[in-house]
């Protein structure tokens, strides 16, 4: 009989604990050497937490971790790195400022040369070309990505963890990255994959933990089981329907770019090129692409937050709009719900019936410049009304409501204020199941109505699913938008990777990034 | 006519010297993303505590380190309202300043009348003989050896050694330099210590050596032309040298109006430092661009890890 | 056993009104040692300093008097500190309002026309304003740090003062004094109290504590510079004016010291001396922030800073006490402020050491 294999990591019981939420409850998990390991679960599952408690970020309640069979206490990530284990975060921890090499010899003990060739090295065998010398912040976010694996593969870790390391990611840049990862578990190295992404996990991963509400779920094999097992464990019951909206008759053009071109005003910003983009009253535009390639500046743009001459550049319900701020195109009928929703969306300390003045105050809020705080109040009640907001009424701090609750504030705001053209940027970003599936309907209600509707995501099935026409962003240059029915995601995928169909070709930036 | 020169060149020397002091220590402490605003305030304590050390104890030198304590003192209080009580720094320096400048004049009432025979030159030998350089150059006091000294030092530490990295990538991003396991808060706790330090060095210098006295309010706004400075040299030692020197040059003429025959009001000349202070810093700050890039990206945010 | 600080969900509410409470027991504790230091009856030294001055009506009076300039700075500088915009130059742009202010008493000297004084009073906002009018254009245009701007401006006002009272402002008949003449009964606000100092700076400093309450608790302009001071990014996503909150901010601020310049040399002054203000400018800084950068709050710490004013003058003449005490009080009073501030937001924790994870039995 063989020996049981001793798995290089164990958890029992881990639990923890926070003043409105059980992260993690009593969470079993083991993972063998040179596995690669999902776990797998919606937003606000306890992923985040649980693997953050293995690399001793944070300390659980209760519970016990075991290395290799013996238990380990691990209580910062410099004794998570001792024992043998490598984190890259979602969000990565680089320093701009400073060159590849520099940002690694601050984590790697090393001379600064001798980590060069060391990361030189390291970077051909694993497939994830790098050059040291260069400052970070001139790196694409998949380079920047890479800088990170790199780090922690010079510590020769015997697990590492990777939080959501696709959502950054074009198509193409996945594949690579799971060749690295295949390779790594080959030679021994143990993989524990964070992700809410099925098809990947059921592509990549040996075994899969599923997180819901801070328990396990399942433990099981991706590969044996179908999309919808899989789902049904993570959220409880069956994916919901996708929405299939029904073709609707164009009307009028009410938001056109003609040949946008401007320099970036942030040194690590994009510069926009020759954009071009025509909006209808009635359809869904959706701008794809991996965040950093201009979407953040177009969007500005469009809002009204940066100008730009001529004023004909943008034209907004048919008259010019380059030179009109924010108040005035929110006067003619435009809505924009930003990305960043605490800092840029709302107001965190302040209220939200307060923050309904940000942008719907044109709507009877001020007279002769004084607040009617009695209509901010009543607009905030019906936003919260209307859409299942969860918040203790309309003076509760925008930044007591979760994320996802925040973003339906937030959506509903603009929707009340019946725009005519919507500007969305990301909009069910980190939001779990059910919040996502509201907003993405409440847009194509909206589009059903006759609003012009714009959204900008890194979400492809998001896209495809309620949008009329689609459009890639790529290096600060915008692809002509073709129909839904007529792309697919494999198209737009290489479209995401700068590869453009003929006569639109960005010779500068092409290839690979 | 090259005695003129001769000694306004020396004079702009010794003029700039507190400024190098006080802004390369607030330049230390900045690039760890600390705003520090109390420099006046910590100069004013270096210069009473040196004035008194030295007076007390008869020993110059024992009163420039009492003036370094007394300045790494007074940042310490900084410290611990800005970094661990997390006070907004802004608001937290300027009650620095205001209680330096109070406790100073305070600790100060007895040493108002009392004299000090300062500190005297010492010329390199060889070095100071050569014709201009040497008496501007190397027939100057010990302090102001010693700031150039503390100038090269800071640059050599900032680009050429780990710790330089280390606080650089802190003050561009505590969160991440936390995330790699530095301990944010105790390496921007030395950055304060070390500016309070080097300010209270200036203002000893002022007490000590400038002009060997005690009267309230002496750095007459130093401190704030230091933090000008700093900004003015977008973050980089050798223009903060350059910088200070320009200041030290603007100070030394007003003191030689007269033999300059140049027939202004007084109060002109003595507003010439502080007008120079806005013109650099618009003739800076108009590129919003070099601000950016250049400045710590987390300059004056509090830092409270596990938020 | 470990103390962590955890942030709070919400700011505590008590807390918010406590610590004012707390920081002044802070510094009255820390005088008491002060005293003792010093070799003073602690409890004799503290009466003196805080309670001897308010005792009488005279003294009462002037209590408001020298809470007037504060009050009344305080207000216009805390509209630009919720935006964001740090007005450090009080003192200039006070100094400012005086020189305009005295300009016209001097020129018009020997008139008895009533509009004198209310030109004086606009004058001096109108100086104030011009002053605080530079660091505003220089901010807009040439993102220029106003910290910086206003305090230079403010040294450059000290010693443009300095000139004219040297110089074209000095009384002719003065003995080479530098002093300007003193002013005509039409150029000097009037006692509002026989026996007393209290003039019509009293009124100015409620009614701008009323116009300032209403401006942030009521009005969309107030609303918009509380936005931009919180959440730039939001201000901008709402496209609400940065450059407009920044002149909003720094005119109200200049008209308001420039206002209480005017107080000084037309009230307890009479006449343009070197020095117009006992640091005013800079005080209403503390007085601002120890009101929580509210008008109703400013109004009571207002008060308490104009007694540590008169607690100095009265501990330097009965206690043979250095006048610097009172900036000491004063500094300490804001670091306590600042100190006990952080309990508005985070709370402290007690951490148990977990020794049992790993499994040991």
């Amino acid at each position: 009989m063989q020996a049981p294999i001793v798995p290089r990591l164990a958890l029992r019981g881990i639990t923890k604990v926070y003043p409105s939420v059980v992260a993690n409850d009593s969470i079993d998990l083991d993972v063998a050497p040179g596995e690669i390991h999902a776990i797998l679960g919606e937003n606000g599952a306890g992923k985040s937490t649980l693997v953050k408690i293995i690399y001793g970020v944070v300390r659980a309640d209760a519970g016990e971790i075991r290395w290799d069979g013996r238990p380990v206490i691990i209580n910062t990530p410099g004794a998570a790195r001792q024992v043998g284990i490598g984190m890259v975060f979602q969000h990565f921890s680089l320093f701009e400022t400073l060159t590849v090499a520099e940002n690694i010899s601050l984590a790697v003990p090393g001379a600064l040369r001798e980590l060069s060739t060391r990361i030189a090295e390291l970077s051909q065998r694993y497939g994830l070309p790098v050059d040291p010398r260069r400052p970070v912040h001139t790196l694409s976010v998949g380079e920047r990505q890479r800088v990170e694996i790199v780090r922690c593969l010079l510590q020769a870790p015997k697990l590492l963890i990777l939080d959501e390391p696709t959502s950054v990611l074009p198509p193409l840049a996945v594949d690579r990255l799971f060749g690295t990862l295949r390779q790594l578990a080959a030679e021994g190295c143990s993989i524990l994959y964070i992700s809410h992404k099925l098809e990947e996990i059921q592509s990549l991963c040996h075994a899969a933990t599923v997180l819901r509400a801070g328990r396990v779920t399942g433990t099981v094999d991706p590969r044996r089981e179908s999309a919808q097992s899989l789902a049904r464990m993570m959220i409880g019951k069956d994916l919901p329907a996708a929405v299939h909206p029904e073709p609707s008759v164009e009307r009028e053009e009410r938001l056109v770019v003609s040949g946008l071109t401007l320099p970036a005003d942030d040194p690590f910003g994009t510069r926009l090129t020759d954009v071009t983009l025509s909006v209808h009253s009635g359809e869904i535009v959706g701008i794809a692409g991996v965040s950093g390639n201009g979407q953040k500046e177009l969007m500005t743009v469009l809002s009204g937050e940066r100008l730009v001459e001529p004023p004909e550049a943008v034209r907004l319900c048919g008259a010019p709009a380059g030179r009109l701020g924010p108040r005035l195109r929110r006067a003619r009928g435009l809505a924009f719900v930003p990305e960043e929703r605490l800092g840029r969306g709302a107001v965190p300390p302040v209220t939200l019936a307060e923050n309904a003045l940000l942008t719907a105050a044109h709507l009877d809020m001020v007279q002769s410049g004084f607040v009617r705080v009695a209509q901010t109040r009543a607009f905030a009640a019906r936003c919260i009304r209307e859409f299942d907001v969860k918040a203790s009424g309309p003076d509760a701090a925008a930044r007591s409501l979760s994320g996802g609750n925040l973003q339906r504030y937030l959506v509903g705001r603009e929707i009340l204020q019946q725009p005519k053209v919507l500007l969305v940027s990301q909009p069910t970003w980190g939001l779990d199941v059910g919040a996502a599936a509201f907003i993405r309907q409440r847009l194509v209600d909206m589009r059903n109505t006759g609003t012009a509707i714009l959204v900008v995501s890194e979400e492809l099935e998001e896209l495809f699913e309620i949008c009329d026409r689609i459009a890639v962003m790529f290096g600060g240059r915008l692809t002509p938008a073709v129909p839904v029915s007529k792309t697919s995601v494999a198209e737009i995928g290489e479209w995401m990777t700068g590869l453009f169909p003929a006569g639109r070709a960005d010779a500068g930036a092409g290839g690979q990034r | 006519m090259s005695d003129l020169l001769s000694a306004l060149l020396a004079g702009t020397v010794t003029a700039a010297t507190p400024l190098v002091f006080a802004a390369l220590g607030e330049l230390i402490t900045e690039k760890s993303g600390v705003l520090n605003l109390g420099v006046e305030g910590m100069m004013l304590m270096g210069a009473i505590a040196a004035f008194a050390g030295a007076t007390t104890s008869g020993s110059l030198v024992l009163g420039v380190v009492c003036g370094a304590l007394a300045g790494a003192g007074t940042a310490a209080l900084f410290g611990v309202l800005a970094l661990t009580l997390l006070a907004n720094q802004v608001a937290t320096g300027l009650a620095l300043t205001i209680f330096g400048t109070g406790l100073s004049a305070f600790v100060g009432q007895g040493y108002v009348s009392l004299t000090l025979i300062g500190m005297q030159p010492i010329a390199v030998p060889g070095l100071s003989r050569i014709p201009l350089l040497g008496p501007v150059l190397f027939t100057q006091n010990a302090l102001v050896y010693l700031s150039l000294m503390a100038f090269g030092v800071t640059h050599w530490f900032l680009y050429r050694t780990k710790g330089g990295l280390v606080l650089r990538a802190v003050g561009e991003s505590p969160e991440s330099a936390h995330a790699v396991g530095y301990k944010v808060i105790r390496i921007r706790y030395l950055a304060t210590l070390f500016g309070g330090a080097l300010a209270g060095v200036a203002g000893a210098y002022l007490a000590v050596a400038y002009t060997p006295m005690w009267v309230e309010h002496m750095t007459a706004g130093r401190g704030w032309i230091a933090v000008a400075l700093v900004v003015f040299a977008t973050w980089r030692p050798e223009r903060v040298l350059a910088g200070a020197y320009l200041f030290g040059g603007m100070t030394i003429l007003q003191l030689h109006a007269q033999a300059l025959g140049l027939a202004v009001p007084s109060q002109l000349l003595s507003a010439l430092p502080y007008l120079a202070t806005i013109a650099v810093l618009v003739l800076i700050s108009r590129d919003a661009q070099t601000i950016r890039v250049n400045a710590p990206a987390s300059l004056g945010k509090p830092f409270h890890p596990g938020d | 056993m470990r103390l962590r600080l955890e942030s709070r969900p919400e700011p505590s509410q008590a807390m918010l009104v406590a610590s004012p409470v707390i920081a002044t027991s802070l510094t009255l504790a820390a005088g008491f040692v002060l005293f003792l230091a010093l070799g003073q009856r602690p409890g004799a030294a503290l009466h003196t300093f805080f309670v001897a001055p308010v005792s009488t009506w005279n003294g009462v009076a002037e209590l408001l008097l020298k809470a007037a300039p504060l009050v009344l700075i305080a207000q216009g500088l805390t509209i630009g500190f919720r935006a964001n915009v740090w007005n450090i130059g009080a003192e200039g742009q006070l100094t400012l309002g005086a020189i305009a202010a005295s300009a016209l008493a001097i020129r018009f000297d020997g008139t008895t026309s009533g509009w004198l004084l209310p030109a004086m009073v606009a004058a001096g906002i109108l100086g104030g304003m011009a002053w605080a009018a530079i660091p505003a254009y220089l901010r807009t245009r040439f993102h220029a740090n106003e910290i910086l701007v206003t305090l230079m401006l403010t040294y450059v006002a000290a010693l443009a003062l300095s000139y004219l009272v040297h110089g074209p402002m000095r009384d002719p008949q003065g003995l080479n004094f530098p002093q300007s003449i003193l002013f005509g009964e039409s150029a000097v606000f009037a006692n509002l109290l026989a026996g007393t100092r209290l003039n019509v700076s009293v009124v100015f400093a409620l009614l701008m504590t009323i116009a300032a309450w209403v401006f942030v608790t009521r009005t969309f302009a107030g609303y918009q510079m509380l936005v931009g001071g919180l959440a730039p990014l939001a201000a901008r996503y709402a496209g609400f004016s940065e450059s407009g909150a920044v002149w909003t901010a720094l005119l109200i601020g200049g008209a308001a010291a420039g206002l209480a310049g005017v107080g000084e040399v037309a009230g307890p002054l009479g006449q343009l001396l070197p020095t117009v203000s006992p640091g005013y400018g800079f005080a209403a800084i503390i007085v601002a922030f120890v009101g929580r950068l509210h008008p109703l709050g400013i109004a009571a710490a207002g008060l308490l800073m104009s007694l540590l004013y008169l607690g100095g003058e009265a501990a330097q003449i009965a206690l043979q006490v250095p006048y610097a005490v009172t900036s000491l009080f004063q500094g300490l009073l804001l670091f306590c402020l600042l100190g006990s501030d952080l309990f508005v937001f985070y709370r402290v924790r007690r951490v148990h050491h977990r020794s049992s994870i790993g499994g040991r039995p």
